[in-house]
């Protein structure tokens, strides 16, 4: 990973009253790149993927992304970034050609290019005859497959993806993951939050998150050397939880419905 | 050994959609039997026939020596059921639910106290906080407690693992062992394969169809072919590249490498020669034993199913 830098985190804090949830976080994400952002329920991933994403300011501490700055510059980080997660994606009663329609003019493109698109997408995941259907009409698989496409239509510097794979059948999955490597191989960078360590081995990077500090940041390999282990999620399970049952647990973690 | 569940062709459809075809099985005793497989598969349908709680269209199936249909009632005080979508009342405290949970069956905490205490435990030091502001594992071990309450002989989870980090994950499959000593028989689903090994059998379902069943490794063994991990720099390029060898079978992604399979087995010595060509000269070959995933895999290709 050679590329520029997307994503500067510098000394990062987000409180919540006395809860720090997120605590001195400092990492770098480079351009084209796979980044696995793992932790605990309540490690506080998400809190640092909102204010990644422009929807929460830093307390203290600077984010920068795609160039913009997430404390003063939270639109245009928004204008940049791609998001998806298993959970809530696409309008169930909308059909497919109106869920890309939907999402391309809310990210401004305009309609000769947005309708080149389209034509584009769904040549290329061979959907054209799903075209006129609606979401709630389609397997699971087609629809994360869609979903993906979507959060990339409007050629985002940056992708983030929470739980990308989960519950869909080993195929589509890794047809799924093959379209993630496109992605960054356009040099998109491509931002993956997720429960499931075998998710992670995908990744060229994984940092692990524990009571809202970063534990561990580099290569699946190079993590599985250091610790030891014969798998991510082995290393996970050494070092992601503290023994004593942590406070940080029972803090439920911020809502995130009206994430997009 | 007595069997705790036999089911014989199970079929059931939701208008035109086949939930399930032709599923038949049994559990055996104190076994922990899983079922594996994706989103939509059927599995939370036919743990509804098993609970008791939808009818099936074809076939029969005994739980436990009643007749799921005609012996509802009987087999419903003997069944603890947990269910995929979070089954405690949010507005009842950690120590009422249960609470709640024991006078609904007709028995006491205290009664059954020695079945939960391991798991308990861990949530006891917060039985006043309400159980919608508990984080995901502590749901999850309150939600097991109160399945477990009545000591049925037969437990029932519906992804109990779904949205719960990596270390619950493994804490949770550690109490499940243990409760086998209980002589409690457990049925459990899941769409992770990783997952799959931590039972004594299990049966994985794939379009309203059972594909296999056996133990983890029978099935790991089950693997026709011979794998091979392939391992270089830019791993999109390694799979488009693999797709173009004459001699190859098949390509799929896998964690930091490329799993293949050749035709007769052997990638032959023209591989990396051809994978230089195409400019990849930082490639590993390297001959390595299937996981339950691959012959998952391998089982979908066979499978003349047609997609839902």
């Amino acid at each position: 990973m050679t590329g520029d830098t997307v994503i500067s985190v510098k000394d990062l804090v987000k409180k919540f009253g006395n809860f720090t949830a997120n605590d001195n976080l400092n990492f770098e994400v480079f351009e084209g790149e796979i980044f696995g952002f793992l932790g605990a329920n309540g490690a506080g991933k998400t809190t640092a993927i909102r204010i990644l994403s422009g929807l929460s300011r830093p307390t203290s501490g600077r984010a920068t992304v795609a160039g913009f700055d997430a404390g003063t510059q939270p639109e245009k980080i928004k204008k940049n970034i791609g998001y998806m997660c298993q959970k809530f994606s696409l309008y169930e009663d909308l059909t497919v050609r109106e869920n890309i329609m939907l999402y391309g003019g809310i990210y401004g493109m305009k309609l000769p290019a947005l309708k080149e698109r389209i034509h584009q997408l769904l040549n290329k995941l061979r959907f054209e005859e799903y075209e006129n259907r609606i979401i709630s009409d389609l397997p699971l698989g087609l629809r994360q497959k869609l979903a993906f496409a979507i959060a990339v239509l409007h050629e985002p510097r940056i992708v983030f993806l929470d739980e990308p794979t989960g519950g869909v059948d080993p195929i589509t999955r890794r047809q799924f993951w093959e379209m993630i490597y496109e992605t960054a191989s356009m040099n998109i960078t491509v931002f993956v939050t997720t429960h499931y360590m075998d998710e992670a081995e995908y990744c060229d990077r994984v940092s692990i998150m524990s009571e809202g500090k970063i534990v561990a940041l580099d290569t699946p390999a190079e993590l599985k050397r250091q610790y030891n282990a014969e798998s991510v999620e082995e290393v996970f399970v050494k070092i992601a939880r503290p023994p004593n049952p942590p406070k940080s647990g029972l803090k439920p973690e911020p809502d995130t419905t009206g994430m997009i | 050994m007595q069997k705790i569940i036999e089911s014989l062709a199970i079929g059931k459809s939701f208008g035109e959609t086949r939930a399930l075809k032709d599923i038949s099985f049994s559990v055996n005793e104190s076994e922990i039997f899983g079922f594996i497989g994706p989103d939509g598969a059927g599995k939370t349908t036919l743990f509804r026939i098993i609970t008791t709680l939808l009818l099936p269209d074809e076939g029969e199936m005994r739980v436990m020596g009643n007749d799921v249909v005609k012996g509802f009632k009987e087999l419903r005080k003997n069944i603890g059921y947990m269910p995929g979508r979070f089954s405690l009342y949010q507005d009842l405290s950690v120590e009422e639910n249960l609470n709640f949970y024991a006078t609904v069956f007709g028995t006491t905490v205290k009664e059954n106290y020695d079945l939960i205490s391991d798991i308990y435990s861990h949530i006891e030091p917060f039985k006043k906080r309400l159980a919608g502001r508990l984080s995901g594992g502590m749901k999850q071990k309150l939600a097991l407690s109160c399945a477990l309450i009545h000591k049925p002989g037969l437990l029932v989870l519906d992804e109990p693992t779904t949205g719960v980090d990596a270390v619950s994950r493994s804490e949770f499959w550690e109490m499940l062992k243990k409760l086998k000593q209980h002589n409690i028989t457990i049925i459990v689903s899941t769409p992770y394969m990783d997952e799959a090994m931590r039972c004594d059998r299990v049966a994985l379902i794939q379009n309203a169809k059972i594909l296999t069943i056996d133990s983890p490794v029978k099935i790991k063994e089950g693997f026709t072919r011979k794998l091979f991990r392939i391992k270089a720099g830019s791993k999109y390029k390694l799979i488009s590249v693999l797709r173009q060898f004459p001699r190859v079978v098949t390509v799929y992604p896998f964690g930091d490498s490329v799993h293949t399979t050749f035709i007769d087995d052997i990638p032959d010595n023209s591989l990396n020669e051809f994978l230089v060509k195409a400019g990849i000269d930082d490639a590993v070959i390297e001959e390595s034993e299937a996981g339950i995933e691959d012959r998952f895999l391998e089982l979908m290709e066979t499978d003349k199913t047609p997609p839902l």
